[in-house]
């Protein structure tokens, strides 16, 4: 089912990249990028199925990575929420120039 | 692998989670509400998990439940509520059609990209026989081949992630404590 596999997780990939360009809302990008890490976890559980158990013990890592991302990332969007009263990215727009 | 020898129990299952995966990722991205966007999200890391079952990784699809759709989800959910994130200024939020269309156009490119790098061949003498990863699990159990490499060739990446999770919560807590008056005395 490799090729299965890699078909979906391109495709569930290219979904999150969409999501990321075509919505404001910050928390909502925040999840499509949840989103693309969970399509790459897919490739590597396929291939983890073909060449050996190391593609699975490197997905507990992107599990970690992502865990300890959300934290932060949800931290910063609340901090922001607090300053601005809002979470839509055209409103913030300080580095814009 | 080959198709004729899988049943078709199997196939079809794994079909009908991927397809159920894609069909609710285009639901999350075309929610307008979040709290729906959220919810159709943790409905395709349900079936990333059974197609993780499905690919002979059962431990991996335990965890994508629980961390996933149990733990990181239910902390953006929670965010989300927390935030009141419910009102009409919010909900409008997709860009304009140009960026629609850039979107598109990127979209396309990056799956056909996507496509040409999985024709790539991968050195024949790296496969592993067959369902030798079943087989290995049918001997050991499901954990134990997971847990080998995890505590030897790789703990040096596995202590690592402790300080990485260390230096995340308490950045998170520094980020989202209110910040006090600082006073001159």
């Amino acid at each position: 089912m490799l090729t299965e596999s890699l078909f979906f997780s391109a495709v569930l990939f290219t979904i999150g990249v969409i999501g990321v360009l075509t919505r404001r809302n910050a928390i909502i990008i925040f999840m499509c990028v949840e989103l693309m890490l969970n399509a790459v976890n897919l490739t590597f559980v396929a291939f983890a199925q073909v060449y050996g158990v190391a593609g699975q013990v490197f997905v507990f890592f992107v599990m970690t990575v992502a865990a300890a991302e959300a934290a932060v990332g949800l931290a910063i969007i609340i901090a922001l929420f607090r300053h601005r009263q809002t979470v839509n990215l055209s409103n913030i727009n300080l580095l814009k120039g | 692998m080959t198709y004729n020898e899988l049943p078709l129990f199997y196939v079809f299952h794994f079909y009908f989670f991927g397809i159920v995966a894609i069909a609710s990722a285009i639901a999350f991205v075309t929610r307008k509400s979040p709290v729906a966007a959220a919810l159709w999200l943790v409905n395709t890391m349900f079936c990333l998990a059974a197609m993780y079952v499905l690919l002979d990784a059962q431990f991996i699809g335990a965890m994508q439940v629980l961390v996933y759709a149990g733990a990181i989800m239910v902390v953006f959910l929670f965010v989300i509520m927390l935030l009141n994130l419910g009102h009409a200024s919010d909900l409008a939020d997709a860009r304009g059609m140009t960026w629609k269309l850039v979107a598109g156009f990127l979209g396309l490119a990056l799956l056909a990209q996507v496509f040409a790098i999985t024709r790539a061949r991968v050195p024949e003498a790296l496969v592993l026989p067959e369902n030798a990863l079943a087989t290995q699990f049918v001997r050991t159990g499901a954990i134990a081949p997971l847990a080998g490499p995890l505590f030897n060739e790789y703990l040096l990446a596995f202590e690592v992630t402790s300080v990485l999770l260390l230096a995340a919560v308490v950045g998170a807590v520094v980020l989202g404590k209110r910040r006090e008056r600082t006073r001159a005395h």
